[in-house]
């Protein structure tokens, strides 16, 4: 209310952060192309060099848009979360829901032989891999919410989140050790996470995804207020807890899903950046904090994914290593700096 | 909403409450004036908070009627018994982030639109409730940096805010001191009478409410005696409320002794 305006200057700054971060992403790499030339080109000018002109358009743009997509989705769904959970430490990893979307991947990538039927749907391999992800992710959140019907204490969700991690952990484990050496590096490969790996076609998938899960996040805008105060006050405030509880749990599928089965896990943005954007952003309105962490999400999976290229080298590092070394430090920063940590 | 004083605000029908058909307390009869404090007392564990709950319709009755200005509650939908009823809860509240402010405009949620953005009413209102329960200083102050004095303040304001012609307190007065219990209790007659709500609370001090209600329930499991403390009083309502060995009540000044 007092705070409109700095509100909106934040958001400014923001804006322009995403659009250095955006140029600084797809600019550096293992070519380096200078700054005016990427400027150029993304601006309809003509490059000076045509091999700059197909590594931007063709590899860097499209990394660089998955790696938007990627980080807002998943702060989205982290606080998400933490709101559904009144949880701080409540985020699409923590719960489970990564690993189910893993053990959803890892029985298509290496249960194809058992499960054939998939196998049919070679042909659109990619979707189906999201599907399978999407699905596993799914299984997962609903087990978790069933459970946090019954057991009213976060912390004891946060451990059954965390125990069937342990389990669809372990039963990727059974698969790896029968499956063939080509499907497991397949699989390995998808566990480090990779921005890069996404056709046209299939960005447009992720992105059609994530709208729809934002979507479902603003509707629930309202609600999620409310739930801040606890669940028997929103009630009491006439929220449709039921709806709003299925609205939330199939926005956070939809977008730790989805992005889980094309871009791979990919640890701590949704966890690290809800809290994160509160110390930019000293709210706890979701009409401001979800746009909010749409874009310092975006923006951290920018750097991150910049970090990951390794500027000047021909090597690129697995994104899901970058972020929980970059994602760790800040939960511990934050926990040591305000004593406590909130929602 | 404007409703006549002196008019049946609540009616409540042999209900019996409780869960899943184990009745906690049943036969309840009482009515409500508009614009009176109700103070619900009884031994913990009596079922209390329970028909508090059941009047804010977070669990179902088991039996019997609650009516609201002649309306049965359980056929209201959640948006008109969000304008009906408002609670102040015993749970702590999930976000200690939460300013003040947040708070208690979060109370104005049953008439905002679809994304909860405060009218020029609600601001109104929200300002209004804040300047009564003085609460202006601690405006942009975030949960986690008020006492429960403070604390217990501002949800009654996020409940006065709601606009309801009902408004349900558990146990306002816990975890306070003398001073700050007696403060609430003013502070929710002067509410009743001022803003013509009725209000029902449950209590431990059934000392100061004795003092402070126009009615009283007293739930005990058998007769769950209700009427104005002083007729409660003379039927000798008290005596037995606790062992006679360690309490006996004393009808002449309102007040427990300790029994050697």
């Amino acid at each position: 209310m007092k705070k409109q305006s700095t509100y909106q200057i934040a958001f400014v700054f923001l804006l322009v952060a995403l659009f250095i971060c955006f140029f600084l992403s797809i600019s550096l790499g293992s070519v380096a192309i200078p700054f005016s030339d990427t400027f150029n080109s993304f601006f309809g000018g003509e490059m000076t060099n045509t091999s700059w002109q197909y590594i931007l358009w063709n590899y860097r743009i499209p990394k660089a848009l998955t790696a938007i997509l990627v980080g807002s989705g998943l702060a989205l769904s982290g606080l998400l979360m933490q709101t559904l959970f009144r949880n701080p430490l409540a985020g699409p990893f923590v719960l489970g829901i990564s690993s189910g979307a893993s053990l959803g991947a890892a029985i298509f990538i290496m249960g194809t032989s058992v499960f054939s039927g998939f196998a049919m749907y070679q042909f659109a391999h990619h979707m189906s891999m999201a599907i399978a992800a999407s699905m596993g992710s799914f299984g997962v959140l609903l087990i978790v919410m069933s459970v946090a019907i019954k057991v009213k204490d976060t912390m004891t969700l946060l451990i059954i989140g965390l125990m069937f991690g342990s389990i669809t952990a372990a039963v990727v484990s059974v698969l790896s050790y029968f499956t063939t050496a080509e499907k497991l590096k397949q699989y390995i490969y998808w566990s480090f996470g990779s921005l890069g790996n996404l056709s046209g076609g299939q960005l447009i998938i992720l992105a059609g995804i994530c709208c729809l899960g934002i979507l479902l996040s603003i509707v629930s805008i309202k609600g999620l207020n409310a739930l801040l105060l606890g669940e028997n006050y929103a009630k009491s405030l006439g929220v449709n807890l039921k709806k709003l509880r299925y609205f939330v749990i199939i926005a956070t599928g939809l977008l730790a899903g989805s992005i889980t089965a094309f871009a791979g896990p990919i640890a701590f943005i949704g966890l690290a950046v809800p809290h994160l954007t509160r110390q930019i952003f000293d709210t706890t309105d979701h009409k401001i904090l979800i746009p909010a962490v749409l874009v310092c999400g975006a923006i951290l999976m920018l750097l991150c994914d910049t970090v990951a290229q390794l500027p000047q080298s021909a090597n690129v590092l697995p994104i899901n290593a970058i972020t929980s070394i970059i994602g760790a430090p800040v939960v511990i920063w934050l926990l040591v700096r305000r004593k406590r940590m909130l929602f | 909403m404007i409703i006549p004083a002196n008019h049946t605000a609540l009616s409540v029908k042999d209900l019996a409450i409780g869960y899943k058909n184990t009745p906690v307390v049943s036969k309840l009869n009482f009515n409500v004036k508009q614009g009176k404090l109700m103070g619900i007392v009884g031994v913990n564990g009596i079922g209390k908070s329970t028909l508090l709950r059941t009047v804010a319709q977070i669990q179902p009755q088991l039996s019997g009627s609650i009516q609201i200005q002649g309306k049965a509650l359980e056929t209201l939908n959640a948006k008109t018994l969000a304008a009906t009823v408002s609670i102040v809860l015993t749970d702590t509240i999930a976000s200690k982030n939460l300013t003040v402010m947040e708070i208690v405009a979060l109370g104005r949620q049953p008439y905002t639109n679809w994304i909860g953005t405060l009218s020029k009413t609600d601001t109104q209102k929200v300002a209004a409730v804040i300047q009564r329960l003085e609460l202006s200083d601690l405006k942009y102050k975030k949960c986690y940096q008020l006492s429960d004095g403070q604390m217990q303040r501002v949800m009654i304001a996020r409940a006065l805010a709601q606009d309801t012609p009902l408004m349900l307190l558990d146990e306002p007065t816990t975890h306070l001191d003398l001073y700050h219990k007696v403060k609430i209790l003013k502070l929710l007659k002067t509410i009743a009478t001022e803003t013509n709500t009725s209000i029902l609370f449950t209590s431990h001090e059934i000392e100061m409410v004795l003092q402070i209600c126009d009615t009283m329930l007293l739930l005990d499991g058998k007769n769950n005696t209700y009427g104005q403390p002083d007729q409660l009083i003379k039927q000798h309502a008290f005596d037995h409320l606790f062992p006679a060995d360690t309490l006996a009540f004393d009808a002449s000044t309102g007040t427990f002794r300790i029994k050697n």
